[in-house]
């Protein structure tokens, strides 16, 4: 018999494991990265080596002006630079800024000075061999200050970075500069990374939506663009419209922020179902073990919370080993912390079931009075060990940053939570209703005395069934240690919300636990706008205490006989 | 309220347990003017479903005054559905169910279902563990319900007769101070019969009382039953068929939540559609 | 059955030492001298004071967990609903001597740039009406929660759930700074109480006084309801409810008067409780207060009265020992406590005699419950 229950633990405990290793292997998730497309400019642009060896007279004549020492021609020569196409303007306006940029007042030939000391010619970035002995910097005032930081903007949409050329295009975008406008078109013109290419035409529209030299037909694209992008910003600067605008412009702007304003109520009522998915996805998580020491065993377990605590806390054990020993594994930290978590947290309900619980059974008001005190112990003794203090738990790279989907924002770590759960609560429902071990749980909770009968330890099937439970709790600590603060108070927040979502969703139906779960996370959210996060939280209690008055057993309740007994 | 639960209570004790004709010509009910039939429990037409699974399906049943009945059928044939349906803890989906020919059963609690005269005795024996076996009977003893009244409450001289009239009747008179949770488990069937008369009910309904007896205690029981249908309506739901024939009474089977077959215990026995689904197994 | 005595043995020892307190505790503390090793000095007085308010409330929750069945796990609320409805009156009666020195409005509510005060606030600056509240503000609550609960009929650990939702959801609200509440700080810096200073030796002697007294009115209530054929009735609910139910008594109305009953008695607790300690905040609606109260009854014996006053003393005291001594050690004494006490006192410190006792006799132990 023996060999049997642990054919029946392995092949119970198997499928969940593996679920979750491959759930956490770091592989697999980055090829869900963000797609970044090598950057291929049109035109190479080059801030530093190799130089050009031809420079335009054009250039020169602007070069000139830096050495007459005033401060207006600086200003008029930096103004030009901007929409330069040498590819040696930014290099200029770099050193510009930092003082680097050098002439000879007899020559009137223009250096730069590498941050390194070395002198090149500012037309060319061919080194000097031999230069002039009495250089003196360019000088630089306010105005000139505010000159160079417009020709940087202007020059670093033409930068050799695409994130550095969408940066700069988003700046435009905000700043509307007028001024910036050629070299806009300059880059628009030789763009090639579609996203960057975007981002620069809304900038331009943005210039030319409010700027009265421009063709009626331009302003009226321009209108089209931005409410094609949709988003707050464009429906503030489509506001601006000036009552002097032609009347054709004026009219599409109006009709653009209707839309635009419909669309955005529509992604705001989005984003939030997305934040309430996330929010149940915890509450599946935090209440998916209590669905089988509550539900399927009927043992109210207060220490539940603490279980997921624990979880979270092996999680970062398990960081801090990798970190001081094996730093390169880091990325696979979760999916080391995941059976581990499994195995120690299971590892103490099997404790906590064996010397306490079993004497308590069919004594649900006393279970839950002693596991109360056995979560006290817990957490008092998690604040001897590490401290009463928040433990920093770090994210490894492929559950870091978001994206974006329509006008709402998803974080990686919320995304994997949601599938993780999901994973866990189906992986769940194989190892009750397709094992062995969860044939013989079944049958130890529906029928103790007939199930012993027939050569079942009902004893440790209870003890099994109850550290799977613990060891669910936590596996959800693991995640949570992802989103939540990993302190010895993390179990406590944990502990209400799971089981309004447990006997919100029907006892002893894990099918109601999900659906209890995602219907009250959705609902806390999209309450949230309306009455806030705390009123929110309290309708929702009163909500729960009136809908156990209607329906005492939950939304999918088992009815019948089988409830009398 | 009906006029004969006030009446009732006006005249606690009326319905003697003793068997004594003098007291039964007495108290013979009056049949109310208004009373739609002249039975005392009428059920028609009763469905009760379960999340579409029908545990009573247009059941149909008449118990007259004083009369015993006894009704048998396989496990899930609607047995205990239709006790909680009497007794109100189940609301039919459809169908009529009338007590004394003007109460309607469907719209009222198991509380005031039980001040009418209606009492039920449980398939496994329910008494009040913690309590003694007095006051288990004391406090099904019939007066005043209102939780009010019981806080000033004291005990009469006729609430002390009763308890020892009705201690005497199911012979627990000397374990009258132990815990009830002390007792066997036929001395708790006994109890808890002695605290359904408490009741003064009308109507008794019986759900297996002769389970886990004795052969002894079983016959005795069903001598009991018997003398208590001379006073009142007794409805006896049981599997045991010796049971049943020491009885001697009208039989109902019923099968999936309808009634298959009625009448004696030997008539029904020969039916072949009877024999089919339960006798014949 | 005849109508148990009220005051029996135990009972009997327990008011002659209440009331002894009572007397004794002033006495030594304004006779003796300091010196004297049987001198109470004063700053035990507030303190014995909260333990006798604590009693009060563990009575209030045996009558209904021990009696009734229900374990509340939300008289957290009642109590502290209770201590506000004080709070508010020695709010009013700081007057101007506040920070800021407003007349009518208490400090806090000139600090969140309140304009006047809000409706639920008017009257509290009279005692009786704030007496009245502190009884009626929680029986209120208690009455339409058990009005629904009971009738929904709604019971054991379900039951239990709901109470602690509501404490719950009391707490995040009473930690809004906008419920006109004080927010997370509640009601502090009291000044008098009916024209005595609360920090005086004697106002505090009087405290503790009225704390005695109403411990041992709240046990008499309480035992008066339970031995009466009422308090068979609650106790047959508690073992037997549908068996109730079929003999034709209401259970939910049984249920309902003692749970709203049990309400008030805590919220007097309450209102006693708040003086003494000079501050109410939402912490006290915190299900971990509640539960812990649940505890005290358990160790000193559920279903006796007299047990969870005695629990309430002794987990008390405990507390005040032990986080002078090893704080740290305390919430692992508590957690052991909740732990041994459940497996192996069932009938807590008061049953211990017995049990020890019966186990000589080798009676088999007796269920202490037996709901579902």
């Amino acid at each position: 018999m023996r060999g049997g229950r642990l054919a029946a633990l392995a092949s119970g405990l198997g499928p969940l494991l593996l679920l979750a290793l491959l759930l956490a292997a770091p592989g697999a998730a980055r090829a869900q990265g963000t797609p970044e497309a090598p950057v291929t400019p049109a035109v190479p642009v080059t801030s530093g080596a190799p130089p050009a060896v031809t420079a335009d007279t054009g250039f020169a004549a602007i070069l000139g002006k830096f050495s007459t020492d005033r401060y207006a021609d600086t200003a008029a020569a930096l103004a030009e630079l901007a929409t330069s196409p040498s590819p040696q303007a930014a290099a200029v306006v770099d050193a510009l800024a930092d003082g680097r940029l050098l002439y000879d007042g007899a020559s009137k030939a223009v250096f730069i000075r590498t941050p390194a000391g070395a002198i090149r010619d500012a037309a060319t970035g061919a080194p000097v061999a031999s230069p002039p002995v009495d250089l003196s910097p360019v000088r630089a005032n306010n105005r000139v200050r505010r000159a160079i930081e417009a020709a940087m903007g202007a020059l670093s949409l033409l930068d050799a970075d695409a994130d550095r050329r969408r940066e700069a295009a988003a700046a435009v975008f905000k700043s509307r500069d007028p001024a910036v406008l050629p070299t806009l078109d300059a880059a628009l013109a030789r763009e090639g990374v579609p996203q960057v290419k975007a981002a620069l035409a809304e900038a331009r529209a943005a210039i030319l939506l409010n700027s009265p030299a421009a063709p009626e037909a331009e302003r009226l694209s321009a209108v089209k663009l931005l409410v094609d992008r949709g988003d707050q910003e464009a429906l503030g600067l489509l506001r601006t419209v000036p009552a002097d605008a032609p009347a054709a412009v004026k009219s599409a702007a109006q009709v653009g922020i209707v839309s635009i304003e419909r669309d955005l109520k529509f992604w705001a009522v989005a984003q939030n179902v997305w934040y309430g998915l996330s929010l149940g996805s915890v509450l599946l998580l935090a209440a998916i073990g209590l669905a089988i020491t509550f539900g399927v065993m009927g043992v109210i377990n207060m220490a539940h919370g603490e279980m997921v605590m624990l979880g979270a806390y092996t999680t970062f054990v398990v960081q801090d080993v990798i970190r001081s020993s094996a730093p390169h594994l880091f990325d696979w930290s979760l999916a080391i912390a995941l059976p581990a978590a499994f195995l120690f947290t299971g590892l103490v309900g099997v404790v906590l079931e064996r010397t306490v619980i079993r004497f308590l059974y069919g004594r649900p008001l006393e279970t839950l009075l002693a596991t109360w005190g056995v979560s006290l112990m817990l957490q008092q003794a998690v604040r001897s060990i590490f401290g009463p203090t928040n433990q920093e738990v770090g994210a490894p790279s492929w559950m870091s940053g978001a994206f974006q989907v329509g006008q709402m924002s998803i974080t990686y770590n919320r995304l994997w939570i949601i599938v993780f759960s999901l994973l866990v609560f189906v992986a769940l429902l194989l190892v009750l209703k397709r094992t062995s071990l969860g044939l013989y749980v079944r049958a130890v909770t529906q029928n103790r005395r007939m199930a012993a009968a027939m050569g079942i330890r009902t004893g440790r099937i209870d003890a099994l069934t109850f550290g799977l439970g613990s060891g669910i709790a936590g596996i959800a600590g693991v995640a949570l240690s992802q989103i939540d603060n990993v302190s010895p108070n993390l179990g406590q927040g944990y502990i209400i919300d799971s089981f309004m979502v447990v006997v919100f969703g029907g006892v002893g139906n894990l099918w109601g636990t999900l659906v209890g779960a995602f219907t009250l996370g959705v609902a806390n959210k999209l309450l949230e706008p309306f009455a806030g996060a705390v009123l929110g939280k309290i309708a929702l209690l009163v909500f729960i205490i009136l809908f156990i008055q209607k329906r005492p057993r939950g939304l999918f309740a088992l009815k019948g006989r089988a409830v009398e007994s | 309220m009906s006029e004969i639960s006030s009446d009732a209570v006006k005249s606690p004790g009326a319905i003697s347990l003793e068997v004594d004709d003098a007291v039964f010509a007495v108290d013979h009910p009056v049949r109310d003017p208004q009373a739609l039939t002249s039975a005392l429990l009428y059920l028609d037409a009763i469905t009760v479903s379960f999340d579409g699974f029908r545990a009573l399906n247009a059941l149909s049943l008449v118990i007259g005054d004083r009369e015993m009945r006894a009704i048998i059928g396989p496990n899930g044939a609607g047995k205990t559905t239709m006790m909680d349906v009497i007794t109100g803890k189940t609301r039919p989906n459809t169908g009529t169910a009338l007590f004394a020919g003007i109460n309607d059963l469907t719209t009222l609690d198991e509380a005031a279902i039980a001040q009418l005269g209606i009492g039920r005795k449980f398939q496994t024996p329910t008494v009040f563990d913690m309590h003694t076996v007095e006051d288990n009977i004391l406090l099904a003893v019939k007066a005043d319900r209102r939780a009010f009244a019981n806080i000033r409450w004291h005990r009469t001289a006729h609430e002390s007769a009763r308890v020892d009239e009705l201690l005497e009747r199911v012979r627990l008179k000397d374990h009258r101070f132990r815990r009830a949770g002390d007792l066997s488990h036929g001395q708790k069937q006994w109890l808890e019969i002695g605290m359904l008369l408490a009741q003064e009910p009308r109507l008794l309904l019986v759900d297996e009382p002769a389970a886990g007896m004795t052969d002894q205690e079983t016959a005795d029981t069903a001598v009991l039953l018997k003398e208590i249908a001379k006073t009142r309506s007794v409805v006896v739901v049981e599997h045991d068929m010796q049971f049943v024939r020491d009885l001697d009474v009208k039989v109902t089977v019923l099968h999936e939540g309808s009634v298959l077959a009625e009448g004696p215990l030997d008539q029904v026995s020969a039916d072949p559609r009877v024999i089919e689904v339960y006798l014949g197994r | 059955m005849n109508r148990t005595r009220i005051i029996d043995r135990t009972g009997g020892i327990f008011l002659v030492i209440v009331l002894a307190a009572a007397v004794l505790v002033p006495a030594s503390n304004l006779l003796l001298s300091p010196t004297n090793p049987l001198h109470v000095p004063d700053y035990m007085i507030p303190l014995l004071g909260k333990y006798l308010s604590y009693a009060l409330l563990a009575v209030a929750v045996d009558l209904v967990w021990g009696y009734c069945g229900v374990l509340s796990l939300g008289h957290g609320a009642f109590f502290a609903l209770g201590g506000y409805a004080m709070g508010m009156y020695l709010m009013r009666q700081i007057g101007p001597r506040g920070v800021y020195g407003n007349p009518v409005l208490p400090d806090f509510m000139v600090f969140l740039n309140y304009k006047e005060l809000p409706w639920f606030w008017l009257g509290f600056d009279w005692f009786p009406f704030a007496a009245l509240m502190v009884l009626l503000v929680p029986g209120l609550l208690a009455f339409v929660f058990g009005w629904f609960a009971f009738r929904s009929r709604v019971t054991g650990v379900y039951l239990s759930i709901i109470t602690q939702a509501m404490t719950f959801a009391l707490m995040l609200a009473f930690f809004r700074n906008d419920m006109g509440f004080g927010g997370n700080n509640g009601l502090t810096d009291f000044k008098d109480i009916l024209g005595f200073s609360i920090q005086a030796p004697q106002t505090r002697l009087v405290l503790f006084v009225a704390s005695a007294l109403a411990l041992a009115l709240g046990y008499l209530i309480c035992r008066a309801l339970v031995t009466s054929k009422y308090g068979k009735v609650l106790v047959a609910v508690r073992d037997a409810e549908s068996r109730t139910r079929f003999l034709g008594y209401r259970v939910e109305n049984y249920k309902l008067l003692a749970w709203t009953l049990s309400a008030m008695l805590a919220g007097v607790a309450g209102a006693l409780y708040v003086p003494q300690v000079g501050i109410i905040n939402p912490s006290e609606f915190a299900p971990a207060q509640s539960i812990e109260m649940v505890i005290w009854v358990a160790v000193g014996g559920r279903g006796t009265l007299v047990g969870a006053a005695l629990g309430a003393l002794i987990v008390n005291a405990g507390k005040t020992w032990f986080t002078g001594v090893l704080p740290d050690a305390w919430l692992f004494a508590l957690g052991a406590l909740f732990v041994v006490v459940t497996l192996f006192l069932p009938k807590g410190v008061l049953g211990l005699g017995a049990q020890i006792s019966g186990r000589l006799r080798r009676r088999p132990p007796v269920p202490v419950e037996s709901t579902p």
